[in-house]
């Protein structure tokens, strides 16, 4: 069973404590908790912020949903997400995120087989003077790689731990 | 050339700490403005003709201006969730001088009598938010926030809030209801914000671009500010230049700046001596132009509308003679049906008809009446919603449609793109189905 760590949960409260409204500390809270449970929510941390925050599962569920950036399923350590929108399409998106899925073995939306990586397509990342890119999310980091090339963004990857 | 004015010390690192910024001329309109009366900044504000950098163009005085005269608190939010696709101005102007949308804020809550304010960042955006947390860290310690500002007895505090990945969130009541913890859903307006906003409480939304630029109407004026532009479209203006040119990126130039010098001088030409075919001239939901309306543009919010499209948010994206448009176009439709947040009928119906029919022809099974159909769903979109991103999903499909309908026809005709001369790959995002958002 999924539990929150000491620290989260003061972070948690914290956030409680920050804004005006309680309700506003849901979309920190569920970051916070994406970040214990190694990179994605299940049940059980929606339960965990529930109890904590003393807001029902039903409101916190519902706002997790919503947003695109909370993992519904479990990602690799290294979640790579290539925007797709047009700015990156006209430079070559297509052709960097079929090489890093070709390369890495996977499908979109899987999870290498050692757990590493997961590659997703994202809309528009806001990198578009600097196409094609793609965002790194890891636990402890989340970093932009811009002006990629399919073999400059593949060696990016293999150096990752 | 570029007009550096907001950008001038953009080029030094320094830029982004309290020290840099104060030695390069920082935080002195803070000082000049909190001797003034607030409504003083206001008729200012309203006199240089600023108009709002996030995409409506409304006039910023004007909207500061519907605020109730009463002494109700009022929150001030800073919308930098730049999601429009093509747009990066505002996480340059974050991450280089986080300071000069500080001090653009105080300067602004203090004439709409706010005492606390918002950066509401996306949430992909992590380095901006950790700049501009640190830089606000700063402002507290030097006074500059908090109790009592300078000693002139306004208070003010701000904070930061991470969006978590909705396009949507950028609409301004999208945006309030997120900040609300809530879902990111847009409201009916009116009440429009700065009558019921945040917590039901009077509140003005501002783009980044829009509240750094306060700051220098007081340093040189109205009419100094007027000294760039154009009577209806004053000022400089930044424009993040994408797509098939040589040199993308941000330039920051005045108002009513030549479109084609935008991309053969400043962006440097089309890469890879390829030849221009269309430009999308402010953010993905404006009304693309063929190559030779691009010669008689010129970037200012009249001439764009009066060639049927609009200046946005300054994004402007090239497209070269090499691509095709069938395919750019079910680019934008996925992206719209992805960020739908399913609320209106249209919209949600809307989104997913225009994906599926561009798709349709882009897998080589289109039928004739399938490019009319487009028109027809496109058309019944506008004007009908709660927010306008039905509409901005629209405008792009009637506008490639009407303006590249050869390449519509031969898609359809042949079975293959008119441009490539191959039948389309499926995109890879096709296996995703459904609202993100909904
Ligand atoms: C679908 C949609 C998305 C929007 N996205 C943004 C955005 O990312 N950034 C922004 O500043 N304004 C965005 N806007 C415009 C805002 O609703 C609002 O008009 C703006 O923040 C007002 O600030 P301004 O007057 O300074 O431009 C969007 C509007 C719509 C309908
Ligand atoms: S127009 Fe679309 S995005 Fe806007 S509120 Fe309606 S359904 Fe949501």
């Amino acid at each position: 069973m999924f539990q929150l760590s000491s620290e989260a949960k003061q972070q948690v409260l914290n956030e409680l404590k920050r804004y005006e409204s309680k309700q506003s500390a849901v979309l920190p809270a569920l970051y916070i908790g994406q970040k214990e449970n190694q990179g994605y929510i299940s049940p059980d941390v929606i339960k965990a912020l529930s109890v904590l925050m003393e807001i029902p599962e039903s409101q916190i569920n519902e706002v997790f949903t919503f947003y695109t950036m909370y993992n519904k399923e479990k990602v690799g350590k290294h979640h790579i997400q290539i925007c797709r929108t047009l700015s990156c399409m006209l430079v070559g998106a297509q052709e960097l995120t079929e090489h890093l899925c070709k390369e890495l073995n996977v499908k979109l939306g899987e999870v290498t087989r050692d757990g590493k990586f997961t590659v997703t397509e994202a809309e528009c990342l806001g990198s578009c003077g600097t196409a094609p890119m793609m965002q790194v999310t890891s636990l402890d980091s989340d970093k932009y790689y811009e002006n990629l090339t399919p073999e400059s963004a593949m060696n990016i990857v293999r150096a990752m731990k | 050339m570029e007009t550096k004015y907001l950008t001038e010390f953009y080029h030094l690192p320094e830029f982004k700490n309290l020290d840099g910024y104060r030695k390069n001329g920082g935080y002195i309109q803070l000082t000049k403005a909190l001797l003034m009366q607030p409504q003083a900044i206001i008729d200012e504000v309203k006199a240089s003709g600023l108009r709002g950098r996030g995409g409506a163009g409304f006039s910023t005085g004007m909207k500061w201006g519907f605020l109730p005269k009463n002494n109700e608190p009022r929150y001030l939010l800073c919308n930098a969730d730049e999601g429009e696709p093509g747009t990066f101005k505002d996480r340059m102007m974050m991450e280089k001088a986080p300071h000069q949308l500080i001090e653009g804020m105080i300067i602004s809550a203090f004439a709409i009598g706010s005492k606390k304010s918002y950066i509401y960042v996306r949430g992909e955006y992590e380095e901006s938010i950790t700049t501009l947390l640190t830089a606000i860290q700063e402002a507290y310690k030097a006074g500059l926030l908090g109790k009592n500002i300078l000693g002139s007895g306004f208070d003010h505090d701000m904070d930061v809030y991470r969006g978590a990945g909705a396009y949507i969130c950028g609409e301004e009541t999208g945006m309030i209801s997120s900040l609300e913890g809530l879902k990111g859903q847009p409201k009916l307006k009116p009440p429009f914000p700065a009558v019921q906003g945040f917590l039901k409480k009077p509140t003005i939304v501002n783009n980044v671009e829009t509240l750094a630029a306060v700051k220098y109407i007081l340093r040189d004026g109205a009419q100094g500010y007027r000294k760039y532009g154009t009577e209806k479209s004053a000022g400089t203006k930044l424009f993040s230049l994408s797509g098939n040119v040589n040199k993308p990126g941000n330039y920051e130039v005045p108002l009513a700046y030549p479109l084609k010098d935008m991309i053969n001088i400043l962006g440097g030409g089309i890469k890879n001596g390829k030849k221009l075919k269309a430009v999308i001239p402010g953010g993905s939901s404006a009304p693309v132009m063929t190559a030779e309306e691009v010669e008689r543009a010129t970037l200012d919010y009249e001439c764009l509308a009066q060639m049927g499209t609009m200046l946005g948010s300054g994004a402007i994206i090239v497209i070269d003679d090499s691509k095709c448009m069938v395919e750019c176009l079910a680019n934008l439709t996925h992206f719209y049906r992805h960020e739908s947040c399913g609320q209106c009928t249209p919209c949600r119906e809307g989104t997913g008809w225009l994906e599926k029919i561009v798709h349709s022809i882009l897998s080589g099974n289109g039928r004739m009446e399938d490019i009319d159909l487009l028109i027809k769903v496109a058309d019944n979109m506008k004007g009908k919603t709660i927010c306008a991103l039905s509409d901005a999903a629209a405008l792009p499909v009637l506008s490639f449609v009407t303006k590249f309908r050869d390449e519509f026809e031969y898609f359809v005709q042949h079975g293959k793109s008119k441009v490539k001369g191959t039948a389309y790959k499926t995109p890879n995002y096709i296996a995703d189905k459904g609202h993100a958002h909904a």
